[in-house]
C-alpha cells in the first residue's frame, strides 16, 4: 500500500516538473535561424570547396603552378595548367579548375601547398542541374572576388 | 425573414445551430493543427510554420487543400465498403455532441435532459470506427492499431464513467445545462479535484493522443488505424480526432470548470461563449503540451495505469461522493 501512495505521488510530482521543463522552454527564445532571410557566420572550421588566396600584395594568385595539389589529391580532381608569359621567361596560370563533384574534402592540398595558395571556401548554399556547375574555375572566382 | 415564415422556427434554428456546429468541427481542426505545430515548435526552441501567411496562419488550410486534392487510394484487397464506411463513422459521431455542449446560457442547440449520456454513447462510436478502419484495411499495422484501440478504449472508458459519475451524484441531473448551473456558486474542481484529474487523463487516452497515442504509434505500425487511407479519407480520421479533443474538453469544462460561468461579460446570455471557449482552450493548450512533453507509454504500462491506478481510485471516489451526498 505504501508502495501504491509512493507511486501515485511520485508519478505525478515528475508529470509536473515534465510540463514545467516543456513550458518553460516554450517562452524561451527561439535558437533556430529563418535560413533563407537570416544568415549565420560559418565556422571558420567549415570546408566548402577550395579557392585560390589573393597575395596581400598584389592581389594576384600567389601559385607557383608546382602542381603539388593536383598531384597530391586522391580523388584527381585538380587541374592544373599554365602557359608561358608574354616574355617567355616565367609561367602564368592558365587553368586552375577543381571538380568539386569528385571532392572528399580531404584537406590534402590546402596543407601540401608549398606557398599556402588555396583555401577552404566557405560557400555552403551550392545547387545546380548539371555537374558540370561544379567543376569550379577557380582563377575566374580570383578575379570575381577582387 | 418573410419567405420562411411557413417553416416551424424549430426547424430554422437547428439548421442554423446545425450550419454553425459543422463549421465550428472545421474551424477547430484549422484552428488546433495550427497551435499544435506552433506550440510544438517552440517547445522545441524553434519557430514552427513561417511560410504561408503572416506567421504561418494560413499552413493548415493549404494543407487541408491538399489533401481534398489528394486521389483516395483504396488498395485492391482491402473490404471495399468497410473501408469506405470507417472514416465517415469516424466524423459523424464527433458532430453530434456538440449539440448538446452548453456554449453559454442561450447557445445551446438542445437541452436533451440525458445530455452527458448522449455525449458519452457517441464518442463511444469513435472507437468502432477505428476498429472498422483497422480491420478493413487488411493490413497487419492496421489491424494492430485497431487492437490496441479497443483494449485502450475499454479500459478508460470506466474511469471516465466514474468521474462523470461523482458529479452527476452531486448534481441529480444529465443535462449539460442543469450540470453548469449547478456550479453557480462553487466549480466542481475544487470539490471534486481527484475525478478531474482522472477524467482528464483517462479523455487523453480516450482521444488517443500521446503518450497514449498506441493505436497510431508511428515508431511501431507505421500510422497504426488509418495506414492505407490516402486523401480526404485521412483527413476525415483528423478532423475526428481534434473534434473528439474538443468535445471531451468541453465536457471537462462542463463537468468540472463551471461551463460559461466567469465573470459577467455584456450581453452575458450570449457573450458567456467566451468564458466557456477560453476554459476549453485552456484544456486543448494542455493536452497539446502533454503531447509534447511525455513520451509514449508502452501497452502494459497503459493496461496498468487504467486497472490498477484509475480505476480503483475512481470507484473510491465515487463511493465516498454517494456517502457525503446522501449525509
Ligand atoms: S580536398 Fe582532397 S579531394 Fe578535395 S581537391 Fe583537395 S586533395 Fe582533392
Ligand atoms: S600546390 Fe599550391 S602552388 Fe602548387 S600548384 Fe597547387 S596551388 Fe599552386
Amino acid at each position: 500500500m505504501k508502495q501504491y501512495v509512493n507511486n501515485i505521488y511520485f508519478g505525478l510530482k515528475s508529470l509536473v516538473v515534465g510540463l514545467v521543463v516543456t513550458f518553460k522552454a516554450m517562452i524561451q527564445p527561439v535558437v533556430t535561424v529563418q535560413y533563407p532571410r537570416e544568415e549565420i557566420d560559418i565556422t571558420p572550421n567549415y570546408r566548402g570547396h577550395i579557392e585560390l588566396v589573393p597575395n596581400p600584395e598584389t592581389g594576384e594568385s600567389s601559385c607557383i603552378i608546382c602542381g603539388m595539389c593536383a598531384k597530391e589529391c586522391p580523388s584527381e580532381c585538380i587541374t592544373v595548367k599554365s602557359e608561358k608569359s608574354g616574355d617567355g621567361k616565367t609561367k602564368v596560370l592558365s587553368l586552375f579548375v577543381q571538380d568539386f563533384t569528385k571532392c572528399s574534402l580531404c584537406g590534402l592540398c590546402v596543407e601540401n601547398c608549398p606557398k599556402g595558395a588555396i583555401q577552404f571556401s566557405d560557400e555552403y548554399d551550392l545547387a545546380g542541374f548539371t555537374k558540370e556547375m561544379f567543376h569550379f574555375d577557380l582563377i575566374k572566382r580570383l578575379k570575381e572576388r577582387q | 425573414m418573410e419567405m420562411f415564415n411557413f417553416l416551424p422556427p424549430e426547424l430554422i434554428r437547428m439548421i442554423i445551430f446545425v450550419a454553425l456546429l459543422i463549421g465550428l468541427v472545421f474551424l477547430n481542426a484549422l484552428v488546433m493543427v495550427y497551435l499544435e505545430r506552433k506550440i510544438a515548435g517552440h517547445i522545441q526552441r524553434r519557430l514552427g510554420p513561417m511560410e504561408v501567411g503572416p506567421h504561418g496562419i494560413f499552413q493548415t488550410l493549404i494543407d487541408g487543400i491538399k489533401l481534398i486534392g489528394k486521389q483516395l487510394i483504396i488498395p485492391r484487397d482491402v473490404n471495399r465498403p468497410l473501408f469506405r464506411l470507417a472514416p465517415l463513422l469516424a466524423f459523424t459521431p464527433v458532430v453530434l455532441p456538440f449539440v448538446v455542449i452548453p456554449f453559454s446560457q442561450k447557445i445551446q442547440a438542445r437541452d436533451l435532459n440525458l445530455g452527458l449520456v448522449f455525449i458519452i454513447a457517441m464518442s463511444a462510436i469513435n472507437v468502432l470506427a477505428i476498429f472498422v478502419a483497422g480491420w478493413s484495411s487488411n493490413n497487419k499495422y492496421s489491424l494492430f492499431g485497431a487492437m490496441r484501440s479497443v483494449a485502450q478504449n475499454i479500459a478508460f472508458e470506466i474511469p471516465i464513467l466514474l468521474s462523470v459519475l461523482s458529479v452527476v451524484l452531486m448534481t441529480n441531473t444529465f443535462s449539460m445545462q442543469g450540470i453548469v448551473t449547478a456550479q453557480s456558486n462553487i466549480w466542481f474542481i475544487i470539490v471534486q479535484p481527484v475525478a478531474f484529474l482522472i477524467y482528464f487523463i483517462a479523455c487523453i487516452a480516450e482521444t488517443n493522443r500521446a503518450p497514449f497515442d498506441l493505436p497510431e504509434a508511428e515508431s511501431e505500425l507505421t500510422a497504426g488505424f488509418h495506414t492505407e487511407y490516402s486523401g480526404m479519407g485521412f483527413g476525415l480520421f483528423f478532423l475526428g480526432e481534434y473534434g473528439n479533443m474538443f468535445v471531451v474538453c468541453s465536457i471537462a469544462t462542463v463537468l468540472f470548470l463551471g461551463g460559461w460561468h466567469g465573470f459577467t461579460l455584456p450581453f452575458n446570455d450570449y457573450g458567456a461563449i467566451i468564458w466557456f471557449m477560453f476554459k476549453v482552450y485552456f484544456l486543448l493548450f494542455l493536452m497539446i503540451q502533454i503531447r509534447w512533453t511525455y513520451p509514449r507509454v508502452r501497452f502494459d504500462q497503459l493496461m496498468n495505469l487504467a486497472w490498477k491506478y484509475l480505476i480503483p481510485i475512481s470507484l473510491v471516489n465515487v463511493l465516498i461522493t454517494a456517502v457525503i451526498v446522501k449525509l
